[in-house]
């Protein structure tokens, strides 16, 4: 395969950013997003871009498992929801806020990553995946049977009334915190990428017995890649109580955060960070404007068959019609 | 009798009869995923289309849901193969299977879900037998025919389809192409069309396991989501590509879920089984039935 030496290359380059550049591009990209929604102000635009940013910071982790090491995770939902209830649960037995919660959900998520890897990670391919599916229902299972965080009815989580200070509104505020949390993710996945776990990762995901046989440590890579993936898809599903002020494990388990989870970075392309970025912002922003001016379950379909379209016709994604033409 | 005793007898009875709807679900499976190496996680898709369709033609013509649905596996076989034709020319030629032929066959499986919500509604539908409300009992357990009968003719399909493997010059090219396809390639056989009919019986098979399952329940167009986890569950605990192993993992799977419900409540049915299976992957990954690779 001829872009799987891309990586080794353009590392070689010489007018390459470094990472402390990087996540000073990204912290100022950061920031000017913020500004430019305040300066719109309205609820609506900050509905959607919290729903958008949500899908970037959980595409952006999934490509770090599925796309640099190649290992397709299907149980993006189960991360999502992890996420989103351990907000409702520290949030109801410590009275804990919305920042704090992310923290925990970071770790809740970060947890159950790295148990999946040493669970599931000797297993190859579909095998992968299909384990990561099952672990979705059995969590699912959990809990709906689990009455302290609302059980299968769901569980209501109200606003906190004083709203941190610069913002107007909470809605203000809870953009702005995706907003971080989105450029924190691009900018760690750019950092992974770059680095030499990204390195190993790559050549794990070419061949894995080559790689294993010129030293490359594939398992103990293989799982901090789960555990990094696992908590950043966590902190993608942490801020969805306080978004909707309600969840319910049928919808936080929802096969969409998982078909969307796995098209959009393959839609964007899966090899460079600016991939799953490119593809949440166009997916995620189309599926709003469908749900607005079609319907809900339009949008969806709309996945599907992108999805199908892209894989076929460019399997490299929207990075890799560009990288074709040079 | 102990009426715990009755309870569990009668649990593992229809878990039995239960695990013979899953048992046709799988065998399909067993097909694409254990012997073609093609991971097909739309099969459960493919079978609820079957299901929707052998409900509407049930209403539309009154004919025995499951003969509807035996009338039904050529479409499904010539459905099979075209979209076998396309995974095939998109990637198993350019050897990109892994990654993007899941995300193909996750977008299908969205394709057909979403394409049913949008023409046939969100609602359950429903087809009844003939034989739908009469009920033999042996002694104290029951045994209902709208479970009985899917399950033999699920598990007769299943027989017919191992002859058909084990006896046809066809049937043994398959197993061939499951073990090698260079082999078979050195032998003047093309694995592609092979792999093609090979497909198209899975689908086939699909089309029977819809019939089954709109005997036995009502199904809506998200009816496939538990579906995807058993099925697969079942196919890996039965050792890819051993029909029979699949057949008997299929059955366990329905005594453990079955009597999981009766005793715990049906919430904690699909955890129990579920873990199970991710216990044989953890410690056993070549499945209950299947040999060491």
């Amino acid at each position: 395969m001829s872009d799987a030496t891309l990586p080794g290359v353009t590392l070689a380059a010489p007018r390459r950013m470094g990472h402390a550049a990087f996540w000073l591009a990204a912290a100022a990209v950061g920031l000017a997003v913020i500004l430019a929604l305040r300066g719109i102000g309205s609820e609506y635009v900050y509905f959607v871009s919290t729903i958008v940013l949500q899908y970037v910071v959980l595409a952006t982790a999934w490509n770090i498992l599925g796309g640099y090491a190649g290992y397709v995770n299907f149980g993006a939902a189960a991360f999502f929801a992890a996420g989103a209830y351990a907000t409702v649960a520290f949030g109801k037995a410590m009275g804990l806020g919305l920042l704090p919660c992310i923290g925990l959900a970071a770790v809740v998520g970060g947890a159950l990553g790295f148990g999946t890897g040493v669970l599931t990670l000797r297993l190859r391919g579909a095998y992968f995946a299909i384990a990561t599916l099952c672990l979705s229902v059995v969590l699912q299972t959990i809990v709906v049977n689990w009455s302290y965080v609302g059980g299968s009815r769901g569980a209501y989580v109200l606003r906190p009334r004083d709203v941190p200070w610069p913002f107007e509104t909470y809605s203000g505020f809870l953009c702005a915190v995706l907003v971080v949390l989105a450029a924190a993710s691009v900018a760690i996945a750019r950092t992974i990428e770059t680095s030499r776990l990204g390195l190993g990762l790559a050549a794990l995901r070419d061949d894995e017995q080559a790689a294993e046989a010129t030293g490359v440590p594939t398992l103990r890579l293989k799982l901090v890649a789960t555990t990094v993936s696992g908590a950043m898809m966590a902190v993608a599903g942490a801020p969805l109580p306080f978004i909707g002020s309600y969840v319910e494990p049928g919808s936080a388990f929802g096969l969409s955060y998982a078909v969307n989870a796995i098209a959009m970075p393959l839609i964007g392309g899966t090899s460079s960070w600016a991939g799953p970025l490119i593809g949440a912002v166009l997916l995620s922003s189309l599926q709003q404007a469908a749900t607005v001016t079609i319907s809900s379950a339009a949008n969806l379909l709309i996945v599907g068959v992108l999805l199908v379209v892209f894989v076929c016709a460019a399997p490299h994604g929207i990075i890799g019609l560009f990288r074709g033409r040079r | 009798m102990d009426p715990d005793l009755v309870l569990l007898l009668n649990g593992i009875v229809s878990g039995l009869l239960l695990g013979g709807l899953y048992a046709v679900a799988a065998a399909g499976l067993s097909v694409s995923f254990g012997m073609l190496d093609v991971v097909n996680i739309a099969h459960p898709a493919f079978m609820v289309l079957g299901a929707m369709l052998v409900a509407l033609l049930w209403g539309a013509t009154g004919i025995d849901p499951l003969v509807l649905s035996i009338l039904l596996t050529p479409a499904f076989w010539a459905l099979g193969a075209a979209i076998y034709v396309a995974y095939h020319h998109f990637f198993e030629r350019r050897g990109d299977e892994a990654i993007q032929g899941l995300a193909f066959f996750f977008g299908v499986l969205f394709i057909i879900e979403i394409g049913l919500v949008l023409t046939l509604g969100p609602e359950q539908h429903f087809a009844d037998a003939s034989y739908a409300n009469t009920t033999i009992q042996l002694g104290e357990v029951d045994l209902p025919l709208r479970m009985l009968v899917p399950m033999l003719v699920s598990l007769l399909a299943i027989g017919g389809l191992s002859l058909f493997l084990r006896r046809t010059f066809m049937g043994r090219a398959i197993a061939a192409v499951a073990q090698d396809r260079e082999a078979l390639r050195l032998l003047a056989i093309d694995p592609v069309r092979v792999k093609r009919l090979a497909f198209g019986i899975s689908i086939a098979l699909a089309a029977l396991a819809g019939g089954a399952l709109v005997v036995v329940q009502p199904v809506e167009a998200t009816s496939g989501h538990v579906f995807i986890g058993r099925v697969f569950a079942i196919v890996i605990m039965g050792g890819l590509s051993s029909l029979g192993g699949c057949v008997l993992a299929a059955l366990a799977f329905g005594v453990v879920e079955n009597v999981t419900a009766t005793f715990y409540g049906p919430s904690w049915s699909p955890a129990v089984a579920f873990g199970c299976l991710l216990l044989v992957l953890a410690v056993r990954p070549q499945g209950l039935f299947g040999r060491a690779a």
